[in-house]
């Protein structure tokens, strides 16, 4: 995890105003908040989990990515995190325009599903694939829309929104785990 | 309420003109504190009630002898620790436990006021209390936090004075009182209208009381602080000391008993013109209508840091107005946090044992102080 918090964490300028869409326990926010910039917020649906960021003392609002984008105006964040909750949403595809909107640029992080273990364990055992970032059997999964790195970066592309898309093909093989800087 | 007289008051002898338009000035503000403040004069709260709260917020009231109504949380080191921070409550203008109200005696008459006491708004009520700050001597508050009605003092306060606090904690409140919310006050003031006794307005003169009228007030009201659930839960279809109906108008229900319970505790310790001229106050609010319909210009100014919280049963003050204010914060990207906490307990969980609800303001009020510290807030 720790890793994943520092390559984010790099992507983001100095004292910049952020928004942490999803924002989970916190841990992310408070790496950034104690290392990059305070003026960072979250968006948590998870009671439980808004309890741990106000313990952490992070602020965090309450509520749903895919209804409660909309109160922010347009470019009101210098960055804008989505971590591996992309593939969660009803609309990816709005949550990824919404997220364009009111940020300069968004951070987007995907479990990938075209790493070379996820693909032998379809391939070898017939079955959906299991493993450290995808944990749940394919009936209690909130993932409703798995996506390969290599998906992502061709949704971008055809959205016209700039992504880095290099070694494309080696990264989708060998990384667990997609995180993308993007822009309109 | 024999003892009174012990309360503390500031006198405030400036003139406040009121939105009504008339102008008072020499009038009492009761107010109790709780802790110390501090050299840096830095960890100052001021709590607002709600509509039948007073300025004992905490321990015991020496006017009732019962416990204070933020008793869960507020207190040495409770979620608002007055080991750490110095905490002033005020009594409303409009009230009945030593501040200026319908039950104060008008120097011309040498008589109670009644009716004859100006409609006063949640703006005249922040405006006056406002004077504590100067009488304390306070620069700026850490913290100004209220429920329900407090909850809209907090919004009124941040909006006229947008400098003068570092954090704001509205809770289970609106910005804009609702048609439903009007109603049900209006069904109280009926109620005490309807007493004989009343009197319009001028009881006090002859010394019969409107209780049954305001107890009746006090019992609808006391159904719209609680849940359906939570009622179904404490006291579903039981019977009150006895094994069977008795096919009258006694109170054969539990439910039915606690509420005229209810009722005969409440006359004892509230005034029934005080009751109109506070739920008048409520229905006026409307902090959007003050900002010509854009909720976010109350807080364009400020740089106070919010936390706003709802409960799930609540369905006089729901998330959804709660969530409101959240909305137009946002809009104006000022620092806001929000939570809704769970609890079937209704409307009046901001008064009861919710531990999340303890924890969240525990929680935001201890990292705010420690952010205000580092100069980050």
């Amino acid at each position: 995890m720790k890793k994943e918090f520092n390559i984010i964490a790099k992507l983001i300028e100095k004292n910049s105003k952020v928004l942490d869409v999803g924002c989970g326990d916190g841990e992310l926010m408070k790496y950034i908040d104690e290392n990059i910039t305070t003026n960072i917020r979250g968006l948590e649906i998870s009671k439980n989990n808004v309890q741990k960021c106000i313990e952490k003392g992070l602020t965090v609002i309450e509520g749903n990515a895919e209804k409660d984008l909309q109160q922010f105006p347009k470019s009101s964040f210098d960055y804008v995190i989505l971590s591996q909750t992309l593939q969660a949403f009803l609309d990816p595809e709005r949550v990824i325009d919404e997220l364009l909107r009111i940020g300069k640029k968004a951070i987007v992080t995907i479990p990938n599903f075209g790493y070379w273990k996820v693909r032998i364990h379809l391939l070898l055992q017939g079955t959906m694939p299991v493993t450290k970032n995808l944990p749940n059997e394919w009936y209690d999964t909130p993932n409703l829309h798995m996506c390969t790195i290599k998906d992502f970066v061709n949704f971008c592309n055809k959205k016209k929104i700039k992504i880095n898309s290099s070694k494309l093909n080696i990264k989708n093989i060998f990384s667990e785990l997609g995180i993308f800087l993007i822009e309109k | 309420m024999n003892n009174i007289k012990k309360v503390k008051q500031i006198i405030i002898d400036k003139p406040l003109k009121l939105d009504c338009g008339k102008t008072i000035s020499n009038f009492p503000l009761a107010y109790e504190t709780y802790g110390k403040l501090n050299d840096k004069k830095d960890n100052a709260i001021l709590a607002f009630h709600a509509l039948t709260g007073d300025q004992f917020a905490s321990g015991i009231n020496p006017v009732t002898n019962k416990e204070g109504w933020w008793n869960y949380l507020l207190g040495p080191g409770k979620a608002i620790d007055t080991n750490k921070y110095f905490v002033i409550c005020a009594n409303v203008i409009g009230g009945c436990m030593g501040s200026y109200g319908p039950s104060s005696i008008n120097p011309e008459t040498n008589k109670p006021f009644g009716t004859n006491f100006p409609v006063i708004t949640i703006n005249d009520m922040v405006n006056a209390q406002y004077h504590l700050l100067k009488f304390f001597k306070i620069e700026k508050l850490f913290s100004v936090i209220g429920g329900s009605m407090g909850g809209m003092q907090v919004l009124q306060f941040v909006s006229n004075f947008p400098n003068k606090s570092h954090t704001a904690i509205p809770i289970a409140c609106t910005a804009s009182h609702s048609a439903q919310n009007i109603a049900l006050n209006e069904l109280g003031r009926q109620s005490i209208m309807a007493d004989h006794n009343w009197s319009n307005g001028f009881y006090e003169e002859n010394q019969k009381l409107p209780d049954k009228g305001l107890a009746v007030a006090r019992m609808a009201a006391h159904i719209t602080y609680l849940s359906k659930k939570g009622l179904q839960e404490k006291f579903g279809r039981k019977l009150q000391e006895r094994d069977d109906l008795k096919f009258s108008f006694d109170a054969d229900f539990q439910i039915e008993s606690y509420l005229r319970y209810q009722g005969s505790v409440f006359v004892d310790r509230f005034d029934a013109n005080s009751y109109l001229y506070i739920t008048r106050a409520m229905d006026y609010f409307d902090l959007i209508k003050q900002f010509d319909g854009n909720l976010s210009k109350a807080f364009e100014k400020s740089k106070t840091s919010f936390f706003i919280i709802s409960f799930t049963s609540d369905w006089l003050y729901p998330t959804s107005e709660n969530r409101e204010i959240v909305i137009a914060l946002n809009a104006i990207g000022k620092n806001v946090g929000f939570a809704e906490i769970t609890s079937d307990k209704g409307h009046d969980s901001f008064l009861l044992d919710v531990p999340d609800f303890l924890n969240t303001i525990k929680n935001f009020l201890k990292n705010s102080y420690i952010k205000l510290n580092e100069k980050r807030i």
